[in-house]
């Protein structure tokens, strides 16, 4: 050991050494992309491939985009404006906007309807979406469903106003039997809501022309809306659906544990096609005839089946991420099982769970188009079986799937961005 | 053995059974935890349970509020036999709270949220009554500034201590403490202790499970010493370290007061 360090071992500080800023970034445009573009010879090489191929792609986009036609009603007049430039023959879109939008048979003097449907969805998402704003916003939220049903779909206001009571009942009564047994009210419910939905549906008959829609079938949903529908309808449905099932395959009742795997796990192993075929076809075959039982509900129910089984699985990630000490602490305070999961647990675990879920949600949405196989009109249906089967517009693809993907992306980026500031806003552990 | 009615700091005990646990067992599968338990807590009483890890003092206190299962035997909490059924269960947990060794706050709520959960949900307490109640605890464990931040914003020592107030916020009338201090920087250990010597002080049926021999000497009326899943020997604090009979009492003593 040197002497120098024998000094220096016994050391006392006499004064506090006092906090000081980090040292300024030595900022500067130039120096960044010395630093970040052109560190070494490997990465200049690498940013000027990326630069020309930046170009490439902006030199035949631009001109596309730019030198494109809005003008002209069929492929034909469009290459005539053009002259043989390059350019988009954007004049598809503009004539066939609103088939795009609401498919060739919902009657364009309706439009107005699903129009002011989608507009009010801006005013009965938020408040499910940002918990900022007043709780009393949520009404309009719970009544939105029927509401949209009423103008999308049209008749007597009257079915809308008993579905809705018919749930409000069986909840009631729900509430009122469960304390003797959950199974109990489940059923109870079931029986008092199906008798108001019976007695609705008389009603209905008996008044149809009270606040009365034109009626809009089914089968004439068409175009994007038929997308936002479905997407909308089956996200909100599963989600509630996934968590039960996620809770169902951690219970300790064999029974209901069996169920959930064997759903879960039926579900996942199978194409959401042919469950798609299956609504289409099959279930229609083993119904009464002269039943009606609506298309867009079957296909609704099956995604919602196949979205549920990928939201269970996500959600019991999440469940599993929790400490058992979370478990502990709930119970050991006694709270009972329906408490903690809802106060604990699942707070905590659909936190976690968000990205996977977001995942399934933007997946599930851009599935719905998979309805375009079993002949319904979305917005793919339209453009393939119907806009690009015409003769006017026959071989105007890049157009039309460029707007197709630019609706979705818009929607979808929408949702991931949501559910990053979601997260960041539920953030409390501060790592 | 004796048991006296005083310990060395002349708090009272009553003669009101709180905890009366007979010939209990318990298995993991094949793997037998719990030998032929036999215990009795008077309220008011102050237990140590000490061994060595893997003796099954942990298991012992968590089958008190059932959050284990035992096979054979009786539990009885305050005149409620512990069953299968739920209701003497939840009931049984509403009246006796629990300390963890890694505290297991609510992550997501913040620390006056985590004291008022159980008292709105399980007491029917309005909330704002709830929160008085709260803020008196956080004040008694001495950490009312914090009741607006969230249990990541806080020391392991000052979550403890809200895990204490979170419990104590169900009024309860008998505390479990599972090893509160083991997962504690030494710095932190002593403000953990002094809220669970003040506790003690006012009378508080405890369990606890801890190597604080100190704290044992202060505060226990009892030290009770497990091993390999049997009660191996129970004192008086005094007599239990000065006077240890069993083996194996004295090999793990001089194990952990030797250094």
């Amino acid at each position: 050991m040197s002497d120098t360090h024998e000094e220096t071992i016994a050391f006392v500080r006499e004064s506090e050494i006092p906090a000081a800023p980090p040292p300024e970034r030595q900022a500067g445009a130039i120096r960044w992309v010395r630093d970040n573009l052109f560190s070494t010879w490997f990465n200049a090489i690498v940013t000027l491939v990326a630069l020309y191929v930046i170009w490439w792609l902006l030199s035949g986009l631009i001109p596309w985009i730019v030198n494109g036609t809005w003008e002209g009603s069929s492929v034909l007049e469009c290459r005539e404006i053009l002259q043989g430039e390059t350019g988009g023959c954007f004049s598809v879109l503009r004539e066939r906007w609103s088939q795009l939008l609401f498919g060739f048979q919902y009657p364009p003097s309706l439009h107005w309807r699903p129009t002011l449907a989608f507009a009010l969805l801006f005013v009965a998402v938020p408040p499910a979406l940002f918990f900022k704003l007043p709780r009393w916003m949520l009404v309009f939220t719970a009544v939105y469903p029927f509401l949209a049903y009423w103008l999308i779909w049209g008749g007597t206001i009257i079915t809308p106003v008993f579905a809705a009571i018919g749930l409000v009942v069986g909840y009631l009564v729900f509430v009122r039997v469960e304390k003797r047994s959950f199974m109990l009210g489940l059923f109870a419910a079931l029986v008092a809501a199906t008798v108001v939905w019976w007695f609705g549906g008389v009603i209905a008959d008996e008044f149809s022309r009270v606040a009365r829609l034109r009626p809009v079938a089914s089968r004439a949903m068409g175009g994007f809306m038929l997308n936002m529908i479905l997407g909308i309808v089956c996200v909100s449905l599963s989600l509630p659906l996934g968590i039960l099932l996620a809770l169902g395959r951690q219970s300790r009742l064999p029974v209901v544990k069996g169920f959930c795997v064997i759903f879960i796990e039926f579900i996942r192993g199978v194409p959401l096609i042919t469950l798609l075929f299956v609504a289409n076809v099959i279930l229609a075959f083993f119904l009464p005839p002269g039943t009606n039982f609506d298309l867009i509900l079957r296909v609704i129910i099956m995604i919602t089946l196949f979205a549920s089984a990928y939201i269970a699985e996500v959600i019991r990630g999440g469940l599993a991420a929790l400490p058992k000490g979370q478990y502990e602490a709930g119970d050991s305070l006694g709270l009972n099982y329906a408490q903690s999961m809802r106060l604990i647990i699942l707070p905590q675990a659909l936190k976690i769970s968000i990205p996977g879920i977001v995942n399934v949600a933007v997946g599930l949405f851009k599935d719905t188009t998979l309805v375009s196989v079993i002949s319904m009109y979305d917005l793919v249906g339209i453009i393939r079986g119907s806009i690009l089967a015409s003769t006017a517009w026959s071989g105007i693809y890049w157009e039309l799937w460029v707007a197709a993907c630019a609706m979705f992306f818009v929607v979808c980026y929408g949702i991931s961005q949501y559910s990053q500031w979601l997260e960041r806003q539920l953030r409390t552990d501060h790592r | 053995m004796t048991m006296t009615d005083t310990n060395p700091s002349g708090m009272k005990v009553s003669d009101e059974i709180a905890i009366e646990i007979r010939n209990m067992n318990k298995w993991y599968g094949q793997f037998h935890v719990l030998r032929d338990i036999d215990l009795t807590v008077r309220q008011g009483e102050r237990i140590v349970v000490c061994g060595p890890s893997g003796s099954g003092k942990s298991t012992l206190i968590r089958c008190i509020n059932a959050l284990e299962e035992h096979q054979q035997g009786s539990i009885v909490v305050d005149g409620v036999p512990l069953s299968s059924d739920i209701k003497n269960i939840d009931r049984i947990r509403s009246e006796v709270g629990m300390c963890f060794q890694h505290f297991n706050l609510f992550p997501h709520l913040t620390i006056l949220e985590n004291c008022t959960l159980a008292p709105i949900w399980v007491r029917k307490v309005p909330k704002r009554e709830a929160e008085e109640t709260a803020m008196y605890f956080l004040e008694k464990v001495k950490i009312p500034d914090q009741a607006r931040k969230y249990p990541g914003q806080l020391s392991g020592g000052q979550q403890q201590r809200v895990a204490i107030a979170r419990s104590l916020c169900m009024r309860p009338r008998i505390m479990l403490f599972d090893e509160p201090t083991s997962a504690l920087d030494p710095e932190m250990i002593k403000e953990v202790l002094d809220t669970m010597i003040q506790l003690a002080e006012e009378g508080m049926t405890m369990i606890c499970v801890t190597h604080e021999m100190g704290f044992a000497r202060q505060v226990a009326n009892r030290v009770i010493f497990m091993d390999a899943g049997q009660i191996v020997e129970q004192n008086e604090p005094e007599a239990f370290f000065k006077n240890p009979q069993n083996e194996r009492t004295k090999l793990f003593l001089s194990q952990i007061l030797g250094h």
